[in-house]
């Protein structure tokens, strides 16, 4: 199974590539891609440099070009995706339809991965996908049980990643309008969900409060630890109670279910996580890498390293991990 | 004259509430009925045969008849469900993800897309035409400028694609395979006891502030605002809307069809206000601004 890790600057990339990805994936320094942060992402200088680093070391990168143009910005998004082939990556990471048909035109030497932001949770839409773009690897969303990825897998016509760890979406990816409802930005049409420009922060006599586009989000009493306001991740009123009525705060990590993701054929483990640290990045692939490798091995006997889960706790949303729709139960 | 829509129900209705529900939407100025549960495959007041005979019924009123697929696809069995709609011939299918695009190219069914499916330009629509595709929904989070864009450059290439916006009604922001209803009340999802049978326009999720963000129905989350764009019909009109959308409730819904197919008609002014059910009114995504803003100009 392939590592794949995010790149959001040439030196997470290299961090990457020196702890044992076999891929990275980036985007450009604007909105064609879902992880639009200030001071993040490539130019096409630096994607260059990144490109050439990774080839050398025999690794592979992939450019997401995963939020959908509309007609003002339908230039812009094709000229990225022409970008992304001059530039030599391994494969661009597409997510509208208009623009995968576009890229199989144009570019049909540079392998097509259906991102996540396309919202494919069944062999057939990843059929239509394969039928019509000739995609050659999807992204599952993070919504499917490990049944259900069993079901997609048996059937897939195309290889399959899956994410495997980093900060966990809840709701089917692509098909996500929360964040653009409450601010003016969306991951479909800007890359952004609950965008930074949109935050405050603000001590007051009730504790410290986060707020989204003055939307408050989330209060902290003394002592607990505060996160960022990604919304549907906020404490929230329903009949009364107060609670995460939408998700906790916590991450996805699904060490324990790589025997089974091989089994099934999955193809590669994806990690979140493009607005992190260079350092972060760094333990977060050694310690996957470890992980696969032991899988690797092959002798069966799989078992999860306590240290492994325990450095990866220490890098998780609230300290906290979770297998997310994997299990069932947490539905 | 623009069409006038009934979107699916989106919330979980008994069998007799829905059977009730579309006697009564038979007698009411609507040109187009989207039926079929989109929103949870535990739903299951009502099968395909009862979703027919009401579609039976609507067509012998005149209406047009669609019929919806769910919006996320999980498992074989919701596969199996999705290919029984796809196998019929006697009506038109709004696909609402990919799946249900495959099967209904497949088998060379003409289809319509719903406000789920995204279509953000032209390109996408144009490659969907050669598929099949005989109308579509703008994505609830894009606005007029969007809109006209799109209908513009549809134009210049020559293709009648009729399209349909979202105008009245809790918005539908986004669907997981997590339960929210269930999880409010503590119970796995897979006994969920069919709570959302008590909750006919969903559990209101405020901020700690009393703001009425979302609304909480099963598996999806709606907007805590109800997305009303009457005043926008003119407009709509003059951009070359062909249908607008009203989403149904389950209180009340009467009165909103016939004032919007009054103002549809030039009978009364676009501005007249509508209150039913306590729920702030929004309209921001129609300007390009947050969804639950209000904007106050008027295209009038």
């Amino acid at each position: 199974m392939e590592l794949v890790c995010p790149a959001g600057s040439l030196p997470a990339l290299k961090a990457a590539m020196d702890n044992g990805a076999d891929a990275v994936y980036l985007g450009f320094k604007d909105s064609t891609n879902a992880r639009q942060f200030a001071g993040l992402n490539f130019n096409d200088k630096r994607a260059g440099e990144g490109i050439e680093y990774a080839h050398s070391k025999g690794a592979r990168v992939f450019c997401a070009i995963n939020t959908y143009p509309q007609p003002d910005g339908w230039e812009t998004w094709k000229f990225a995706v022409d970008r992304a082939a001059a530039l030599g990556v391994d494969a661009i990471i597409l997510a509208d339809m208009g623009l995968l048909e576009y890229a199989a035109n144009k570019h049909p030497q540079v392998h097509r991965h259906l991102s996540v932001q396309g919202s494919a949770t069944s062999y057939e839409a990843l059929r239509f996908y394969k039928d019509n773009f000739d995609i050659r690897r999807a992204v599952l969303p993070r919504v499917l049980s490990i049944d259900q990825v069993r079901g997609v897998a048996k059937h897939s016509p195309v290889e399959l990643e899956v994410f495997a760890f980093g900060s966990l979406c809840i709701m089917a990816e692509g098909r996500c309008y929360l964040s653009s409802y409450l601010t003016d930005e969306s991951p479909n049409t800007r890359g952004a969900c609950s965008p930074a420009k949109a935050v405050r922060w603000q001590e007051t006599p009730n504790g410290l409060e986060s707020r989204l586009n003055d939307v408050l989000i989330d209060r902290y009493g003394k002592g607990e630890s505060a996160g960022y306001p990604t919304l549907c991740k906020g404490r929230f009123e329903v009949e009364g109670s107060v609670y995460h009525a939408i998700e906790e705060p916590v991450s996805l990590n699904t060490l324990d279910l790589l025997p089974e993701l091989k089994k099934l054929g999955v193809s590669a483990v994806k990690i979140e996580g493009r607005q992190r640290s260079p350092s972060y990045i760094a333990d977060v692939a050694r310690t996957w890498r470890q992980a696969l490798d032991r899988l690797g091995s092959g002798n069966g006997d799989f078992h999860v390293d306590p240290a492994w889960n325990s450095t990866l706790a220490g890098l998780s949303e609230g300290g906290l991990t979770t297998i997310g729709a994997y299990h069932r139960k947490w539905k | 004259m623009m069409k006038l829509s009934l979107g699916p129900i989106l919330w979980f209705w008994s069998k007799q509430s829905v059977f009730d529900f579309y006697a009564n939407a038979a007698e009411w100025p609507v040109d187009t009925v989207y039926l079929g549960e989109t929103v949870c495959s535990r739903r299951r007041e009502l099968r395909l045969a009862d979703w027919l005979e009401i579609a039976g019924v609507l067509k012998e009123s005149g209406k047009q008849v669609v019929l919806s697929t769910q919006t996320l696809i999980e498992s074989e069995a919701d596969l199996r469900a999705l290919r029984k709609i796809c196998s019929q011939q006697d009506y038109l299918i709004e696909a609402n993800d990919q799946s249900a695009l495959q099967l209904a190219t497949q088998n060379n069914l003409p289809f319509v897309t719903g406000p789920s499916m995204n279509i953000y330009n032209s390109a996408t629509l144009k490659l969907l035409a050669k598929q099949g595709l005989k109308g579509w929904s703008l994505p609830v989070e894009l606005g007029q400028d969007t809109l006209q864009q799109l209908i513009a450059e549809l134009k210049a290439e020559g293709l009648d694609l009729p399209a349909e916006v979202f105008a009245w009604g809790f918005l539908p922001l986004a669907w997981s395979s997590r339960c929210f209803t269930a999880r409010h009340y503590n119970l796995p999802k897979d006994n969920c006891e069919f709570r959302c049978l008590q909750h006919p326009d969903g559990l209101e999720l405020r901020s700690r502030e009393s703001q009425e963000l979302f609304r909480l129905n099963g598996t999806s989350t709606l907007s805590g605002s109800r997305y009303d764009l009457m005043r926008e019909m003119p407009g709509m009109e003059r951009m070359g809307v062909a249908t607008v959308r009203l989403s149904p409730e389950h209180e009340g819904m009467e009165e909103v069809v016939r004032r919007f197919d009054q103002v549809r008609r030039g009978e009364i002014p676009a501005t007249d206000p509508l209150q039913l059910v306590e729920a702030p009114p929004c309209n921001g995504y129609w300007y390009g601004k947050p969804g639950m803003d209000q904007v106050s100009s008027s295209s009038l």
